[in-house]
């Protein structure tokens, strides 16, 4: 035993190692609903004093509704336990999720969040005065953000907003007699949401590729637009982190033809207080507030994001909205509106914590956001590009992120991008490569916001270098990757395979218990 | 359970000319002359490298070869314990022995090959010659072009990705394409499409994504011939040029069309109609002029050829007499080409600039592009 055992830590405490010796815990812990026992409460006190309230009978269940059945001590050991089992913000350097944008969440607006949390979304709306007012507040703060005239709260993810304004702008060329408008202009490095949501509202999709420059070619743009130009959905600075800087060209040439412009604003990290939409002639835009206002992504949802628009598309905005009167804010539909693009107002928890993040960042901050996560950016950049067998295409300056390439390594070695992201993730960091069709070579794409200190920034680049060094060393080894990890190698073909799919625990009972047809 | 079997096949003369600016090694004489301004054999050490990494990654592979510099060189370097299959040594390597070791080792599960694309093209005519049975095929880089599908992007990436084969035997399509190395001499890029080989399907390794998609290229092959199909309207002659992408146009139309000719259709509701099949440019010409056509064409091979490779049945008479160009290539594609435009050699130059600008390209069902085409004389290549 002995012989074996590691012995207590020798005094003074070594230094730590430079990389971290992490190890991922792995809990095998069921589903909640696996944990179930008939009868076993949780216990909330109520009040002191509080009446008992008699629920009449028309509101109360004929059935209890089908939930876990537990005790507190074994709720929270569970939540703890698959907290653990992640690596998210709180937990990791989180500069790679590949434009998806990962920021700090500042706890105490969960304390703000968690002050309405008890308000039901069918309260009549002199009962919820104060929410109505963060709404229309934070409407108002986004308007002068991006210089659109309103703002609609209600979408619950970024590619919902893009849904939204895909649906206002098919609306708008509907109400003009144009429906015949059945094209829709993207580029290849716009986020990949635009495509997918103009294809998805049944559009015909072009996607201009980039020049030899590294920006999408505009004289493609001037072939494409024409009568069948409903709209052109485009990011900048693009996926990249490279500012286009003749975008209001793009813009002009697609509202020469009767088309509107709508700028994907997901990530508005590189360019708060310095640049908006509408200055540079867009009719529509999006901010996903995960990625810039500071909400949390929440893993898919629901997450919230701002559809902002000019006054000619207003008619068509989701409803309802927040409007204030004299004395009152009260809640309205838009007289052609598209409709809901969800329940109810929005994600209102989420609406809270950015109002409350925006408030406290001021104008001021703002800007500083912006100009901290293009110095964090090009520092990130500065030090990936001295490791060798990394690179950046097009060697031009970059905005708030860079999608990089490995391409060098990977023929070198034969180990590929997606092999050393996964490695990385031995060292308790990792990145995603959801860029295809690779036009970037073996690419990966970091965008450090305004949250990363120069340690973790450091930190992430030494891993990273680490991982290169290990991949001309014993290329086997880094591609027998992960060893930290208690996930190992997946096979991403059943997300291919909606039969496979079980988005609830009553779709799994159902398909993969029950082995019901679908 | 026999072991996973690899074949190897070394051109050992690839690359030959390359660093001494032959810019190829096709012949004898040219291979004579770069070794006379000191060029070195590489090809032999490439292979070498695949093989160790292919042994690295899966140790159990047998690896059967030939004698001598076509391979037995190459698997020693290797470190590798292999067999040799009885074919005599030649000193002086051609393309027929090429294709008499491929045929030796027709028995393998996977046929490792190391050269260039003149020596896909010699594989792809023995494979051919072995049918169905055919195994399917793995180019290691070692020549001087390489611009074929059937290459992996590295000798240690051709490894890896027979490693991947022996765990997961599925196949896809490679393009084997090669150009004239007389005319790429002078400064000419002429490639041409010869057919296609199966080769290890690139594994969708561990590729991180975000929702499923289908990025696969087969389905994307697929979307690109449904999107065609539905843009067709009846009594309108389509002219589909050669190519694996232009042959799925006429899959989804229930036609069996030629993979290196080509064809002409008429879309009909239900029963489309083969009009004519491996057509001459004569023929060609009858069929289109004085009919409303439209000629639908697929990217050939790394430099961007739409026009004047491998189609030159689509002549300038031909091309004027059609009333459109629907150009077909997958995102990939494109995006290989580097923001470098598609290319028209039609043998006028004059059609080549009046057909410069930007065309369309179909890239998947519901989705296009649009790309620019330049005369290809005007092209810096």
């Amino acid at each position: 035993m002995s012989s074996q055992a590691e012995p207590f830590a020798e005094l003074p405490i070594a230094p730590k190692p430079p990389l971290r010796r992490f190890h991922q815990a792995r809990w095998d812990e069921p589903i909640i609903f696996e944990l179930s026992k008939t009868g076993r409460r949780g216990l909330a006190v109520p009040e002191a004093g509080a009446e008992k309230v008699e629920l009449p009978e028309s509101v109360r269940r004929a059935e209890p509704p089908r939930l876990p059945e537990m005790a507190q001590l074994h709720v929270l050991r569970h939540y703890l336990r698959l907290s653990q089992e992640n690596l998210g913000v709180d937990l990791n350097i989180d500069v790679g999720q590949g434009t998806c944008t990962m920021k700090y969440s500042p706890k105490v607006n969960d304390q703000f969040a968690n002050m309405i949390a008890e308000l039901h979304p069918l309260q009549h709306e002199d009962t919820v005065q104060g929410v109505l007012e963060v709404y229309w507040r934070l409407e108002r703060m986004l308007a002068e953000i991006s210089g659109m005239s309103r703002v609609s709260l209600q979408p619950g993810s970024g590619s919902a907003a893009i849904y939204a304004n895909i649906a206002m702008i098919r609306a708008y060329h509907a109400a003009r007699g144009e429906g015949h408008r059945d094209q829709v202009i993207t580029t290849m490095f716009s986020h990949p949401s635009n495509a997918a949501c103009a294809k998805t509202a049944g559009y015909e999709v072009i996607t201009l590729m980039p020049d030899a420059d590294g920006y999408p070619d505009i004289e493609a743009l001037r072939a494409a637009v024409g009568p069948r130009t409903a709209a052109l959905l485009i990011t900048n600075p693009e996926d990249t982190g490279i500012f286009n800087p003749r975008i209001r060209e793009f813009v002009e040439l697609v509202h020469g033809v009767g088309g509107l412009a709508c700028y994907d604003q997901a990530n508005a990290n590189g360019i708060l207080g310095i640049t908006r939409a509408r200055d540079a002639g867009f009719d529509l835009c999006h901010f996903n507030l995960h990625k810039t206002f500071s909400t949390p992504h929440a893993c898919g949802g629901p997450a919230a994001g701002a559809c902002g628009v000019s006054p000619e598309l207003e008619p068509f905005l989701p409803g309802p909205m927040v409007d204030r009167t004299d004395d009152r804010f009260t809640l309205t539909f838009p007289e052609m509106s598209v409709g809901k693009i969800r329940p109810f107002l929005g994600v209102t928890p989420n609406v809270v914590r950015a109002y409350a993040w925006i408030m406290a960042m001021g104008a001021e901050g703002l800007r500083e956001v912006a100009e901290t996560a293009v110095l964090n950016n090009n520092y990130l950049m500065h030090k990936v590009l001295q490791i060798p067998g990394a690179s950046a295409p097009w060697d031009k300056r970059r905005v708030e992120q860079v999608r990089y390439s490995w391409q060098e390594l990977s023929e070198e070695t034969g180990v590929h991008s997606e092999e050393i992201g996964v490695r990385a993730a031995d060292f308790g960091v990792h990145y995603w490569t959801s860029h295809h069709p690779y036009v970037v070579p073996e690419p990966f794409t970091l965008e450090p916001t305004e949250s990363y200190s120069m340690e973790d920034l450091d930190e992430y680049a030494a891993i990273l270098a680490h991982v290169a060094d290990e991949a001309r060393a014993d290329p086997e080894f880094v591609k027998g990757a992960p060893y930290n990890q208690t996930v190992h190698k997946i096979d991403m073909t059943p997300l291919d395979d909606p039969k496979q799919w079980a988005p609830t625990w009553r779709a799994y009972v159902r398909k993969h218990l029950r082995g019901e047809p679908q | 359970m026999s072991p996973f079997t690899v074949g190897l096949v070394v051109n050992p003369v690839a690359g030959l000319g390359g660093a001494v600016g032959l810019k190829g090694s096709d012949g004898a004489e040219v291979q004579r002359e770069a070794l006379s301004r000191g060029a070195t054999p590489q090809a032999a050490n490439r292979a070498a490298h695949a093989v160790r990494t292919l042994l690295s990654r899966h140790p159990a592979t047998r690896i059967v070869t030939v004698p001598g510099a076509m391979g037995e060189h190459s698997a020693q370097a290797s470190g590798a314990v292999f067999d040799l299959v009885g074919l005599p040594a030649s000193p002086v390597t051609t393309p027929a022995d090429t294709r008499a070791a491929v045929i030796a080792l027709k028995d393998v599960d996977l046929l490792l090959f190391a050269g260039g694309d003149g020596t896909a093209r010699d594989v792809l005519d023995a494979v051919r010659g072995l049918g169905v049975g055919a195994p399917p095929v793995l180019g290691v880089p070692a020549g001087v072009k390489v611009y074929s599908g059937c290459f992996a992007l590295s000798p240690a990436a051709a490894g890896f990705a027979a490693a991947d084969y022996a765990a997961s035997p599925r196949r896809a399509e490679a393009e084997v394409v090669d150009l004239d190395e007389e005319r790429y001499r002078h400064g000419r890029v002429s490639p041409r499409l010869y057919g296609v080989l199966a080769v290890p399907a690139d594994r969708a390794r561990l590729s991180g994504r975000k929702t499923g998609s289908s990025s696969a290229a087969p389905a994307t092959v697929e979307g690109i011939a449904g999107e065609v199909v539905a843009r067709m309207r009846p009594g309108v002659r389509y002219v589909l040029g050669p190519g694996a992408t232009t042959t799925a146009v006429g899959r989804e139309l229930d036609l069996v069309t030629t993979l290196l000719g080509v064809d002409v259709v008429e879309y009909q509701e239900g029963r489309s109609r083969l009009v004519a099949s491996d057509v001459t440019e004569a023929e060609l010409f009858a069929l289109v002029n004085g009919h409303e056509a439209v000629a639908v064409l697929s990217v050939i091979g790394g430099q961007g050829f739409v026009l004047g490779r491998g189609n030159q049945q689509l002549s300038p008479r031909v091309l004027r007499a059609v009333q459109n160009l629907v150009v077909l290539a997958t995102q990939q594609k494109l995006a290989a080409l580097n923001g470098r435009p598609l290319l028209a050699d039609t043998g006028e130059e004059d059609l080549d600039h009046k057909l410069a600008g930007h065309v369309q390209v179909i890239t998947g069902y519901r989705e296009s592009t649009v790309y620019r085409i330049a005369a290809a004389s005007e092209e810096n290549l």
